[in-house]
C-alpha cells in the first residue's frame, strides 16, 4: 500500500542580538554560569520585563524574508507551566497577535518545481535557562544546577501551515531547513548553530494513504538536535505510522521525543495529557505599535536574499546556475564575492576561484571570508592575472597561498617567486629542444605516431620552466617539431 | 504631642529652619513604635540602625547647606511588598520569610534619593490579598482607635504606623482599595495615583495590571508631598505612562468654588451602613458650602465591578505567584518528598496562606482552557464598560464622592471565615482599579468611635484636583482627628 506524507515544522531560533529580550544582560552564549543575570531574567518578586527592540526588529526581519504580514498591534502573552529553568513560573510569548503571520518558503519541490510552503506565523520569546544535572538525566540526579545565562534570550518561534503546501518527503523536509537556516543567517537573525543549540525543531508528521481524502492522526516529534537527528527521526516516524496503517491499526494523537541514542521516536505524551497553558495577555508589557514606516524601515534594510543573488548573477554575469547556487548559499562568500566582481574582468572564472581555491583556504584554517588576510581587490587582480595568461593556474595557486599566509599583494608575490609566464616562443622552444635531446626514445615513439607519450614530454617541459610555461601553447610548439 | 505626630510639611519646615534635627525627630519616631508596636504590630521590620544613619546623614546634608530635596530627614515606613535592598521584603509570607531583594523597588530608590528616612517594613494581607491585615505570617496589625478592630487592607501596617504617630508617612500600595480602605479605618490620609503615574518596579505584583504604589500620610499636604517624590516615568516599567508630573503641594490650597463634584447613585444603595452614608452625605454638604456644585449622577455598571475584579485579579495573581516555587529563593520545605513535583506542592501548600491559595485556585480556573471566554475575556469587557462609565460621567463633573467602605472597621477575626464579606469590602474602592482613575481617602467623622472615609474619585491624571478638594474639606472640618 502506496502512502503519502505530511510534515509540518515548528523552528525555534536563538536570536543573535547583543543583549536579552527583557533584561540588559548581554546574550553571549557559551558564557560562565550565572554572569548574564539580573533582578529581571532570574525572575526577582518584583521585577518586570522591558522589550529589546532590536529583537523586535530581528523578528520582523525573519517575517519579511518569508513574505509574512506584519502585524500593526502585535503583543505578548504568558505560557503558564513550572519548570525549575523557567524562573517566573511563565514564559513570556506570543498567542493572539504575534508580530507575522501568513508567510511562506520557497523550496525547490520533489517533482522539480518551485514549491512555496506556507508558514503561518512568526512570534517572539523568551528562552528558558539550562539545567545541569549531577547525573546522566533529570531522573536519576541527586541533584540539578540551574544556568540563568539562557534565560530571557530571545527566541522566534516559525510554525509552517499544514493546510498551504505543507512538505510531503523527507527530502524536502532538509530543504525546507536548510532553506530556513539559509534565511536566517543572511538576515542577521540568528547564527542557527543546531550544535550550540541556537536552532530546534519540533515536527508533526502525519501519514495516509495515497488518494485517501482525510489525513490521519499526526505526531508531533520534539528534541531532535542536528539535521541528521531530523532526518532519521522522519524516516523511523513515517515508517512507524506506514506499518500502522498496514496492519490497519489507528495512529494515535500524540508527543513523541527522538531517541539520540537509539534514533528511534518513543511516546511522550499523548493528546489527553497535553498541558493547559492557560495563555493570556502580559499585563506587564503594553501593546507593541509597529507602524508602516516602522515596517519599512526595517526592510530597506534587510540584504539581498539568496534567490535574488542567484538570478543575478546569472542573468548579469553568466554565472551557471548551479555555481550561483553554491556561491550564495553563504553570506558572507556571497558579499565576499559582489565586492571582487568591480576588480574583476573574468566572473566565471572568478566564480570558480572562489567555489574552488578561496573555500579550500578558508576551510583549512577554519576562517570566515571577512578574516580573509587579503581584500577582494587583491583576490580579483591575482585571477586578471591568470586570465590574461601572466601567470598560469598552478602558479597563481601558490602565489594564492602565500597571499593567504603573507597578506601581500599578488604583484609583490609573482615577482619575487619569479613566477611570471614565460610568453614568448623564442624562450620556449630552446626549451622544447632541450627536451627532446634528453629524451630522444620518447619523441621516436611520438613519431611514430602514438599520442600519449607527448604529455610525458609536456611534463618535462613544465619542470624546466619551474611551471612558469603555458602547457598548451607547449604542447603545440611540440606537436609542430614532431 | 510629641514631634512624631506632627504633620510631615510642619517637619520638613522645622527641619529646613533648624529648629530640629532629623535625628531627633527619628528617634522620637522610633520610641512611639517601641512604645506601641507590641500592641498594634504595625510594623514587619523595623531597620533602627539604618534609619539613624540616614537621619544623620540628612541633617549633614542640611548643615552642608546644599539645596535639599523636600522630603529630606522624614521618617517613611514602606509596605512589605516593596523590595528593599538587603533589607527583607517578605509580603507577610512564609514562602518570602527570609527573602531578602538584591535591588531598590523604583520608589524606594527615589525615596533615598531624596533623603527621606527609611524606618522599616509594614505589615499587610499575604502579597495583599485581603482587606484586615489580619492575614499575616506575622500576626494581625491592630487598630490604634480601637485594638479590637481591624485596621483594613492590605496596607493595614502603613495606615495604623501613621495613626499611632509611629512615622511621619508610608507607602501603601492598592490594588483593589489597600490604601484607602486602611486610611478610612485608621482616619488618615491616603492616595492610590492614576495607574502608571508611579512605577511598579519592585513591587512584588499580585495583580499587574490593578495594582499601584500610593501616598500615605496624617494630612493631605502630607501626601501631597510624599506623592511628588514617587511619581514619574521609570523606564523599567513599560506600563509607567510618560506624563509631566505637577507640583502637588502648589495650589492646594485653592478651594472647591466652582468645582462640579459627582455624586454617583450606585455608591449609595443598599448594604451601605446608615451612619457611613450620613456622614460622607454632610462631608459632601460641607464642600457644597465651600462653593462646590454638586451633581447626581449614575454610573450603572458599577454592580458587575466587584465580580469582575475578583476574576481579573485572581487570574493574574495565579501566574504572578508561580515564580514562588521554592527553586531560587525563599522558602523551601523540607518534607518535599523525592521528587519535583512534590517539592512544588508541598513548598507552595505550606508557603502561602489560605486565602492566597484560594486566589490562586480561582484564577488559574479563570484562565483554564474552555473557561477563559467565559470568565477573562468577559471580566475584561466589564472592565471596559466599568471604565466608560466613569468617562462619561467625567465630561460633566471634575471628580466624583463616594463612600470608601460600605462598611465600619470591623472586629478581628470577623470575615476570615467569610471571604466572600471580605471581598464586598472593596465594593466601592475596585471599580477604580479597574479603570486605571485616581483616588483619594480622608477621615470625615465618626461613627460609634470609629473613623469614616470620604473617597474622592479623579479623572485620569489629575491627582491634583483631589488634593484640592480634600484640602478643602480638611480646612472646612477643622483639626486633626487623632486616636
Amino acid at each position: 500500500m502506496e502512502h503519502e506524507v505530511i510534515i509540518c515544522f515548528e523552528v525555534h531560533a536563538e536570536l543573535s542580538t547583543r543583549t536579552k529580550l527583557f533584561c540588559g544582560c548581554r546574550n553571549e552564549p557559551g558564557a560562565p554560569p550565572n554572569v548574564h543575570v539580573c533582578p529581571v531574567c532570574t525572575g526577582q518578586p518584583g521585577a518586570l520585563p522591558v522589550l529589546n527592540r532590536r529583537a523586535v526588529e530581528s523578528c520582523v526581519r525573519a517575517g519579511l524574508a518569508l513574505d509574512c504580514e506584519i502585524n500593526a498591534d502585535a503583543r505578548f502573552a504568558r505560557k503558564n507551566y513550572f519548570y525549575p529553568d523557567l524562573p517566573k513560573g511563565y514564559q513570556i510569548s506570543q498567542y493572539e497577535r504575534p508580530f507575522c503571520e501568513n508567510g511562506c518558503l520557497e523550496i525547490d519541490g520533489d517533482d522539480g518545481r518551485p514549491y512555496p510552503v506556507g508558514i503561518r506565523r512568526i512570534h517572539l520569546e523568551e528562552d528558558a535557562g539550562k539545567l545541569v544535572h549531577g547525573a546522566e538525566s533529570f531522573e536519576e540526579a541527586d541533584f540539578s544546577l540551574v544556568d540563568f545565562n539562557r534565560a530571557s534570550v530571545p527566541l522566534i518561534e516559525i510554525v509552517a501551515d499544514h493546510t498551504r503546501n505543507p512538505l510531503r518527503s523527507v527530502r524536502e523536509a532538509r530543504a525546507f531547513l536548510e532553506k530556513m537556516r539559509q534565511l536566517l543567517r543572511y538576515t542577521g537573525v540568528s547564527d542557527c548553530s543546531m550544535e550550540k543549540g541556537q536552532l530546534r525543531c519540533d515536527v508533526n508528521v502525519s501519514v495516509r494513504p495515497s488518494g485517501a481524502a482525510e489525513y490521519g492522526h499526526r505526531a508531533e516529534i520534539k528534541n531532535m538536535a542536528s539535521f541528521r537527528s531530523v532526518t532519521e527521526a522522519l524516516e523511523h516516524e513515517i515508517e512507524r505510522q506506514s506499518a500502522l496503517l498496514r496492519s490497519g491499526k489507528p495512529v494515535v494523537q500524540e508527543t513523541r521525543l527522538f531517541d539520540e541514542e537509539r534514533r528511534v521516536t518513543l511516546p511522550m505524551r499523548s493528546k489527553e495529557d497535553a498541558p493547559d497553558y492557560r495563555y493570556f495577555p502580559d499585563p506587564d508589557l503594553v501593546e507593541v505599535r509597529l507602524d508602516r514606516e516602522a515596517v519599512e524601515a526595517v526592510r530597506r534594510a534587510m540584504p539581498e536574499l539568496p534567490d535574488r543573488r542567484v538570478d543575478r548573477l546569472v542573468s548579469r554575469l553568466g554565472i551557471p546556475r548551479d555555481e550561483a547556487a553554491v556561491l550564495t548559499r553563504d553570506r558572507a562568500v556571497s558579499d565576499f564575492f559582489d565586492r571582487c566582481t568591480p576588480f574583476c574582468e573574468d566572473p566565471a572564472r572568478l566564480s570558480r576561484w572562489v567555489i574552488k581555491d578561496l573555500f579550500r583556504l578558508l576551510n583549512q584554517a577554519g576562517l570566515e571570508p571577512a578574516d580573509c588576510p587579503f581584500g577582494p581587490e587583491a583576490f580579483s587582480r591575482l585571477v586578471n592575472l591568470v586570465a590574461a595568461g601572466e601567470v598560469t593556474e598552478q602558479a597563481a595557486r601558490g602565489v594564492l597561498d602565500d597571499m593567504f599566509r603573507t597578506g601581500k599583494p599578488p604583484d609583490v608575490l609573482v615577482e619575487e617567486k619569479g613566477v611570471r609566464s614565460i610568453r614568448d616562443d623564442e624562450t620556449l622552444e630552446r626549451m622544447v629542444d632541450e627536451v627532446l635531446v634528453e629524451h630522444p626514445e620518447v619523441a621516436a615513439k611520438v613519431r611514430s605516431g602514438r599520442k600519449e607519450p607527448i604529455n610525458f614530454l609536456v611534463g618535462m617541459v613544465m619542470r624546466k620552466s619551474s611551471g612558469r610555461a603555458d602547457a598548451g601553447r607547449v604542447r603545440e610548439l611540440l606537436e609542430t617539431k614532431l | 504631642m510629641s514631634l512624631c505626630d506632627e504633620s510631615a510639611v510642619t517637619l520638613a519646615r522645622r527641619l529646613r529652619t533648624g529648629g530640629i534635627s532629623s535625628r531627633e525627630l527619628t528617634e522620637s519616631v522610633l520610641e512611639r513604635i517601641e512604645a506601641r508596636e507590641p500592641d498594634l504590630n504595625a510594623f514587619v521590620t523595623v531597620t533602627r540602625d539604618r534609619a539613624l544613619e540616614a537621619a544623620d546623614r540628612a541633617d549633614r546634608r542640611f548643615r552642608e547647606g546644599q539645596a535639599v530635596p523636600p522630603l529630606n530627614g522624614l521618617p517613611v515606613a514602606v509596605k512589605d511588598n516593596l523590595c528593599t535592598r538587603g533589607v527583607p521584603t517578605t509580603c507577610a509570607a512564609r514562602i518570602l520569610q527570609s527573602y531578602v531583594p538584591p535591588y531598590d523597588a523604583t520608589v524606594v530608590e527615589r525615596l533615598k534619593r531624596q533623603g527621606a528616612v527609611i524606618l522599616g517594613k509594614t505589615n499587610l494581607d499575604q502579597f495583599g490579598m485581603g482587606s484586615s491585615t489580619e492575614n499575616s505570617v506575622f500576626g494581625p496589625t491592630r487598630n490604634p482607635h480601637d485594638p479590637d478592630v481591624v485596621p483594613g487592607g492590605s496596607s493595614g501596617g502603613s495606615a495604623a504606623a501613621l495613626a499611632a504617630g509611629e512615622t511621619v508617612l508610608a507607602l501603601g500600595t492598592d490594588t483593589g482599595g489597600s490604601i484607602r480602605l486602611p486610611a478610612a479605618y485608621c482616619g488618615v490620609v491616603g492616595v492610590k495615583p492614576t495607574y502608571g503615574r508611579v512605577s511598579r518596579y519592585g513591587l512584588v505584583s499580585y495583580a499587574s495590571s490593578l495594582d499601584q504604589v500610593g501616598a500615605m500620610g496624617r494630612r493631605v499636604e502630607d501626601c501631597a508631598l510624599l506623592l511628588g517624590a514617587i511619581c514619574g516615568r521609570d523606564p523599567r516599567d513599560s506600563t509607567s505612562a510618560d506624563v509631566p508630573v505637577p507640583d502637588f503641594t502648589d495650589g492646594l490650597e485653592r478651594g472647591v468654588r466652582g468645582l462640579r463634584i459627582g455624586l454617583p447613585g450606585e455608591y449609595f444603595v443598599e448594604g451601605l451602613d446608615p451612619g457611613i452614608r450620613a456622614s460622607v452625605r454632610e462631608a459632601v454638604a460641607l464642600l457644597e458650602r465651600e462653593g462646590a456644585e454638586i451633581r447626581e449622577v449614575s454610573l450603572p455598571h458599577t454592580r458587575y465591578a466587584i465580580s469582575a475584579y475578583y476574576l481579573i485579579a485572581t487570574a493574574e495573581a495565579s501566574s504572578n505567584l508561580a515564580r514562588f516555587d521554592g527553586v531560587r529563593y525563599g522558602f523551601r520545605a523540607s518534607s518535599r518528598g523525592d521528587d519535583l513535583l512534590g517539592m512544588y506542592e508541598a513548598t507552595r501548600s505550606e508557603g502561602f496562606s489560605r486565602e492566597v491559595k484560594r486566589r490562586i485556585i480561582l484564577g488559574s480556573y479563570v484562565l483554564s482552557a474552555g473557561y477563559y471566554d467565559a470568565y477573562y475575556l468577559k471580566a475584561q469587557k466589564v472592565r471596559r464598560l466599568v471604565k466608560e462609565d466613569f468617562d462619561r460621567v467625567f465630561e460633566t463633573v471634575d471628580c466624583l464622592a463616594a463612600p470608601v467602605s460600605p462598611c465600619l472597621p470591623f472586629r478581628l477575626g470577623e470575615k476570615m471565615d467569610d471571604p466572600l464579606q471580605m471581598y464586598l469590602v472593596d465594593v466601592y474602592t475596585a471599580p477604580l482599579n479597574m479603570s486605571g482613575l485616581p483616588g483619594l481617602s480622608l477621615p470625615c467623622g465618626r461613627v460609634q468611635g470609629l473613623p469614616v472615609g470620604l473617597q474622592l474619585i479623579g479623572r485620569a491624571f489629575d491627582e491634583a484636583v483631589l488634593l484640592r478638594a480634600a484640602c478643602a474639606y480638611q480646612q472646612a472640618a477643622g483639626g486633626s482627628d487623632g486616636p
